[in-house]
């Protein structure tokens, strides 16, 4: 492994302690969750700071001038600061708060697509792209009558680097990559991918949804343009995403949304926008779950991204080399953990991915089953379904183990004739 | 563990594992596709009317367990029905997967079709067990009304 030594151990025990939702037992069995792709749990800290927002200073932000909205404010800028330094330590003004990752792909689309990306122009994506980095291109696409194109990956679930210079032309208007697939688990080379775009000339954007959450993350090592991610998939609540974006594009782009707080001077028939990032957070926005995200910043600080990357490359490695041990499983995505991240999607050929589930469920396992939001992905896989197991820093060798049994148990239902091979 | 030998019984294994009428119909005059976009399960099931009997059903497609097994047994179910009786039928298995029907007491209305009755235990999968019978009623709504837009 490459990971030195000096990263220290997630002492996991003593991390699954803040989680209260872990004590919980599902039909009569511990819960073992790995579903943690889709959405993580949530640390005591991140449910106090909510509880602790409303009780304490729920007032609403930049309009008041009594003690409560200006603690609100405070405490709201407070986390686009964090998030900031979160990323790389980008300046905050290039951080915007959005719904999700979705709405800020959808942002990047609408807000700067629109206005940049006309008849014939290209707009590059891969394969291995989950819909809300496929959908609203095609929406673009279609409004303009933009090409979209796709880099195309390997049967291990890498992508093909080698048809980059044939797919950018003069015309590539934009890139839009992700960082880490939430099925293959594939870390993409995005750093050589927005070299390439911007020798065209075109616009790097990354969905960070997959890679923010588990991997160190400098915007500026990775040269993207934009990245967006949601804080849920990162130990924070629902309903906050961020979108960071070059700040000097961002004071050059037509607003998203129109309303309150993006603007600076109303007339009835026109108005001046707000600064950025201002500009486009239309409305009140969710104040009390950005409040509560910032402790989710800390508690990742705290662990650290180093320790969090280094432990899920040791669990991918453990699950792979167990989930294999079966002999039955077929598993998608690269065979090195160091090239991918925590996601495992794998299938018995004998039993359909929700069946799995269903019987997985009964032993208080939590794994996504389905398409998972790629289906082009899954049709360049050839498979209707799959089963995923996604890791977390609170998860162990132990919740491996779990899902290993229940994998043979399952087998048995559907009348497979196994010997249980010994843990390890 | 009880509710899966329930939902898993050998019978919906073995349709599982060997589906009947699966296969392509030729003179098949009525046809519908089956999508569920939440699991990505698809069943084509195709008819062969005549008049207003079933004279021969297959299907085709990939998906779960259940809706495989379902779908199979479905079309043994059907064959030489009228459309009022796959109605009342249809009717039948959608209480039986919702709890509305008491099994026990109904089974004999159901015939093989009540080895279905454990999947009410798993809200999430009641969607599995009557995709078929959701495509079913489209081929027969769609031979109904022979102008299809489709
Ligand atoms: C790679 C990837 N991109 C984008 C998203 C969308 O995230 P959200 O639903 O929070 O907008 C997800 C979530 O599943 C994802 O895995």
């Amino acid at each position: 492994m490459k990971v030195a030594s000096e990263v220290p151990r997630l002492d996991v025990q003593r991390l699954r302690a803040d989680f209260p939702i872990l004590d919980r037992k599902v039909h009569g069995k511990r819960l073992v969750y790995l579903d943690s792709a889709a959405t993580t749990q949530k640390p005591e800290a991140v449910i106090e700071a909510l509880s602790h927002y409303y009780r304490t200073f729920n007032a609403n932000i930049h309009r008041g001038i009594h003690s409560l909205a200006e603690e609100a404010t405070e405490a709201y800028e407070q986390t686009r600061r964090k998030v900031a330094s979160f990323i790389g330590g980008v300046e905050p003004r290039s951080i915007i708060f959005t719904r999700n990752a979705t709405e800020g792909l959808n942002l990047v689309a609408y807000a700067w697509g629109r206005h940049h990306v006309g008849s014939g122009d290209e707009i590059l994506l891969t394969e291995m792209e989950h819909h809300s980095n496929l959908v609203p291109w095609m929406l673009l696409a279609r409004e303009k009558g933009a090409v979209l194109k796709h880099i195309p990956i390997t049967d291990e679930g890498e992508l093909r680097l080698d048809c980059l210079s044939d797919l950018m032309t003069a015309r590539t208007k934009v890139v839009s990559v992700t960082l880490v697939s939430n099925v293959l688990g594939t870390i993409n080379p995005v750093r050589e991918i927005a070299d390439a775009a911007h020798r065209y000339g075109a616009l790097m954007v990354v969905d960070g949804a997959q890679g923010v959450p588990h991997l160190p993350v400098d915007v500026r090592a990775l040269d993207c343009d934009f990245l967006a991610f949601s804080g849920h998939k990162m130990l924070g609540p629902t309903g906050v995403g961020v979108l960071y974006g070059r700040p000097e594009l961002l004071m050059n782009m037509e607003p998203f949304l129109g309303g309150g707080e993006m603007i600076r001077e109303v007339r009835l028939d026109r108005a001046t926008w707000n600064d950025i990032p201002w500009k486009f957070e239309a409305g009140t926005p969710n104040i009390a779950d950005v409040v509560a995200f910032s402790a989710a910043l800390d508690y990742l600080e705290a662990v650290g991204m180093d320790a969090v990357r280094a432990h899920e490359v040791e669990l991918t490695g453990y699950g792979l080399e167990r989930l294999l041990s079966l002999g039955w499983i077929k598993i998608y995505g690269p065979r090195d953990p160091d090239r991918r991240g925590g996601v495992l999607a794998f299938n018995d050929p004998e039993i359909h991915a929700h069946d799995l589930s269903t019987i997985l469920d009964q032993y208080g396992i939590a794994i996504r089953a389905g398409h998972h939001c790629a289906q082009p992905l899954m049709r360049r896989l050839g498979a209707a379904a799959t089963s995923r197991a996604s890791f977390y820093l609170y998860n162990d060798r132990d919740d491996i183990d779990a899902l290993v049994e229940a994998l043979i148990a399952a087998g048995k239902y559907f009348g497979r004739n196994t010997r249980v091979h010994p843990a390890g | 563990m009880s509710d899966l030998r329930e939902l898993y019984q050998e019978v919906i294994l073995d349709h599982n594992k060997k589906p009947r009428n699966f296969r392509r119909l030729e003179g098949a005059n009525a046809t519908a596709e089956g999508y569920n976009p939440l699991c990505g399960d698809q069943i084509t099931v195709y008819l062969e009317l005549e008049g207003d009997v079933i004279r021969s059903i297959s299907f085709q497609g990939a998906g779960c367990a259940i809706s495989k097994a379902s779908a199979s047994m479905m079309t043994t179910s059907v064959k030489g029905k009228t459309r009022a009786e796959v109605e009342a039928l249809f009717d039948r298995v959608h209480k039986m997967l919702t709890r509305e029907l008491d099994t026990k007491v109904n089974s004999h209305e159901l015939g093989k079709l009540a080895v279905l009755s454990g999947v009410c235990e798993f809200p999430a999968r009641v969607k599995c067990a009557s995709l078929a019978w959701h495509t079913l009623n489209a081929a027969l709504e769609a031979k109904k009304e022979p102008v299809s837009t489709e």
